[in-house]
């Protein structure tokens, strides 16, 4: 035995030795350390702005609403037409109720200014809908208008000098007699999910956006779905292993990555020029994210189906079982929670895109959900562009409030991926 | 001259004799392979393999990892066209039928050779679905009784029945490793097979569910032509009659099993079977 093989007997304790792994746990503990700390700078990010939000949003979820006796006098509701009655007055006269010396105009444009622009409307539509109140008195809860729901909520402070503030000293006067009869209320604002989008914050809502990210979503589904399911299949199963494959491959991998816009920019091209889908319609906005979902879908569910393994397509082809048995009988419905969980994420994904939407005109100012896929629509996240783009106070809170119901929406879908894996999920 | 002298050290002889032993009763031949030669891409797995392999009995092919045994095997039921690349020379006769023949249906060929694979794989369906899914894919059941009928006898066949007749519609995947395997075979005989390969069926069970298994093959060549690849020179001589031993893509020897273990005609076969080498 050559004495240059060994290095001769160690001496673990020497100071050299215990410095050595001295160092080494402190290196591990500096990794570990490091890692504490990224996790922990993004819990803090993320928390800041689930607070931010929910600070700025939480007042959208309630509305100042005003309870007044609105006497429907016949001299201004003809009984035999209660749609065409002079609502104004009806409603001057309510107001006058609780501030009688209001006789100016100008003082009557103020006391107006309380309730809601479209007063007049909800209380013609409640005449109509029930006309034996005619020459007698309705008693009906309206909202309050925007600067009015403000100063409810807190958000304007009273003590600023008048020409500061939205709600001028003699409204303010107005305000405090109705809260002092106890005519002024703030319950859940339902209107947020059931109106449409309005100029007036008050009664603007997310009914139609709700509706035309769902048709879009749909349209998205139904198309990206089965192509991406074909494609994947195909390029993982039949396709041969040489240059064009490699391409393709390539080509979809790096259609992933394509800037959103991009897409949304040949929607408006192709989809809306050439094919003449109208503008707006949650036909072209799907179709658009579509185009975006189907490269993560077909990488999704090729991984899915990369995922199975080998051992039970040998062991149905050892029986005789065809390509095609093998693929529909066995590897596909083993992929399924997989191919399942992409889709819905790619489809949150979707949810959430906002320029392709913008570029297909999903951002117009749309009163009424949409009734069809051909319907002007606007979606989810554009409403949320177009209130943050609005002046009006009241549109700041709902638009973070627009953004918890987004992310509310994404939440769940990703909860149902979450179960779909966890519940279907095969092991071997 | 060039030309040999360009050619690679290790490459085999162009011609390469097996030594060959009959046996004393030689039985029919079932399936005839005449000097098959398996590429994978550029490299050769096997150079020219030529065996006959025997009806009704067992035909174990031994040699070390990497001898082309496997490859062999799975040229029989044409297991390797599903590799990219791979390309089969020769001929391969299933009864006197080319099996490699492009107007052949390797659906068919595989229902007629079945195969058991190293890892129990069983599907992740149930017991019953298990069997009852080879019956069911080639038609073999008309009805819902007949169905269960083959699959309770094949459980039976595979000596399985007893153990699982409780709970056949539990999922095959929470058996035992030697359960699965013999859920496995029993799955292969569903389809009613002629010809059962088996690559390395017991590797991943201990000895127990071995021996069962082993007793099983033994049971079976009754009625089924049996392949199967083995490294356990034991096991090649309790459960086969007729021995191949495979080296570097070549066969070297084959014989009846008692001849090729107790005396072998090739000096690389005894040195493998002693453990000298492999």
């Amino acid at each position: 035995m050559s004495e240059t093989a060994l290095t001769g007997p160690v001496d673990w304790t020497s100071e050299n030795a215990v410095g050595r792994r001295r160092s080494r746990h402190a290196a591990n503990r500096r990794l570990q350390f490091y890692g504490i700390a990224a996790i922990s700078t993004a819990i803090g990010l993320l928390g800041l702005l689930i607070t931010t939000l929910v600070i700025g949003g939480y007042p959208a979820f309630l509305q100042t609403k005003i309870t007044l006796d609105f006497p429907i006098k016949a001299e201004y509701v003809d009984a035999a037409d209660p749609a065409a009655g002079n609502y104004r007055n009806v409603v001057r006269d309510a107001l006058l109720q609780i501030a009688p010396e209001a006789t100016t105009p100008p003082q009557q444009r103020m006391l107006g200014q309380l309730l809601t622009n479209n007063t007049q409307f909800f209380v013609r539509d409640a005449v109509v809908a029930n006309p034996s109140v005619i020459g007698g008195t309705l008693t009906l809860t309206v909202p309050a208008a925007d600067p009015i729901d403000q100063l409810n909520k807190g958000l304007i402070d009273r003590t600023l000098p008048e020409n500061q503030r939205r709600v001028n000293d003699v409204q303010l006067g107005f305000y405090d007699r109705l809260v002092e009869a106890g005519q002024v209320s703030a319950p859940f604002n339902w209107a947020l999910f059931f109106n449409s989008d309005s100029r007036f914050p008050e009664l603007a809502g997310l009914a139609g956006a709700i509706t035309g990210s769902f048709y879009a979503l749909l349209i998205c589904f139904l198309i990206s779905f089965p192509v991406g399911i074909a494609a994947a299949i195909y390029l993982e199963e039949f396709a041969p292993r040489n240059r064009w494959t490699y391409l393709i491959e390539v080509n979809i991998n790096n259609l992933a990555a394509v800037p959103s816009i991009v897409f949304g920019l040949l929607g408006l091209a192709v989809f809306i020029q050439l094919f003449g889908i109208p503008r707006s319609a949650p036909l072209a906005g799907g179709m658009v994210l579509a185009l975006m979902t189907l490269p993560t879908m077909i990488i999704v569910t090729r991984n899915a189906l990369k995922a199975v393994p080998p051992s039970i397509r040998e062991g149905a082809l050892g029986v005789g079982a065809s390509k095609h048995q093998v693929i529909m009988h066995h590897v596909l419905p083993l992929s399924l929670p997989g191919i399942l969980t992409g889709t819905i994420i790619g489809l949150a994904q979707a949810l959430g895109e906002t320029a392709p939407l913008l570029l297909v005109g999903m951002n117009a100012f749309i009163t009424s959900p949409p009734g069809g896929f051909l319907e002007a629509s606007t979606a989810l996240p554009t409403q949320i562009f177009i209130w943050a783009d609005s002046p009006e106070r009241g549109f700041t809170s709902r638009t973070s409030a627009g953004i918890l119901v987004l992310l509310g929406f994404l939440i769940v879908m990703n909860g149902i991926a979450i179960f779909l894996r966890q519940r279907l999920e095969r092991r071997w | 001259m060039a030309q040999a002298a360009l050619a690679p050290r290790d490459a085999a002889p162009a011609v390469f004799q097996t030594v060959r032993t009959p046996d004393l009763h030689p039985r029919p031949t079932k399936v005839k392979a005449d000097t098959v030669k398996v590429f994978y891409g550029q490299k050769q797995a096997l150079h020219g393999v030529t065996i006959d392999i025997p009806e009704k009995a067992v035909t174990a092919f031994i040699g070390p990892s990497g001898c082309g045994k496997s490859t062999f095997l799975r040229c029989l039921n044409r297991m390797n066209d599903t590799i990219d690349g791979c390309r089969v020379e020769g001929e391969i006769l299933l009864d006197n039928r080319d099996i490699y023949d492009p107007s052949l249906d390797v659906v068919e060929l595989r229902a007629r050779v079945g195969m058991v694979f190293q890892k129990p794989n069983p599907f992740p369906k149930s017991i019953f679905e298990n069997v009852a899914y080879g019956p069911r894919i080639h038609g073999l059941a008309r009805s819902k009784a007949e169905l269960e009928e083959i699959v309770v006898a094949s459980l039976q066949k595979a000596s399985l029945f007893n153990e699982v007749k409780d709970r056949l519609h539990e999922p095959g995947t929470g058996l035992s490793g030697g359960q699965q395997q013999r859920l496995c075979i029993a799955r292969t005989i569903a389809v009613s097979p002629d010809v059962i390969l088996m690559d390395e069926p017991c590797s991943a069970l201990d000895p127990i569910a071995t021996a069962k298994v082993e007793e099983l093959i033994d049971e079976l060549r009754k009625n089924f032509t049996i392949v199967i690849v083995t490294h356990s020179m034991q096991q090649a001589a309790r459960v086969s009659q007729r021995t191949a031993f495979f080296h570097l893509g070549t066969l070297v020897e084959e014989g009846p099993t008692d001849h090729v273990f107790t005396n072998p005609s090739e000096r690389r076969t005894q040195d493998y079977i002693t453990g000298r080498f492999g």
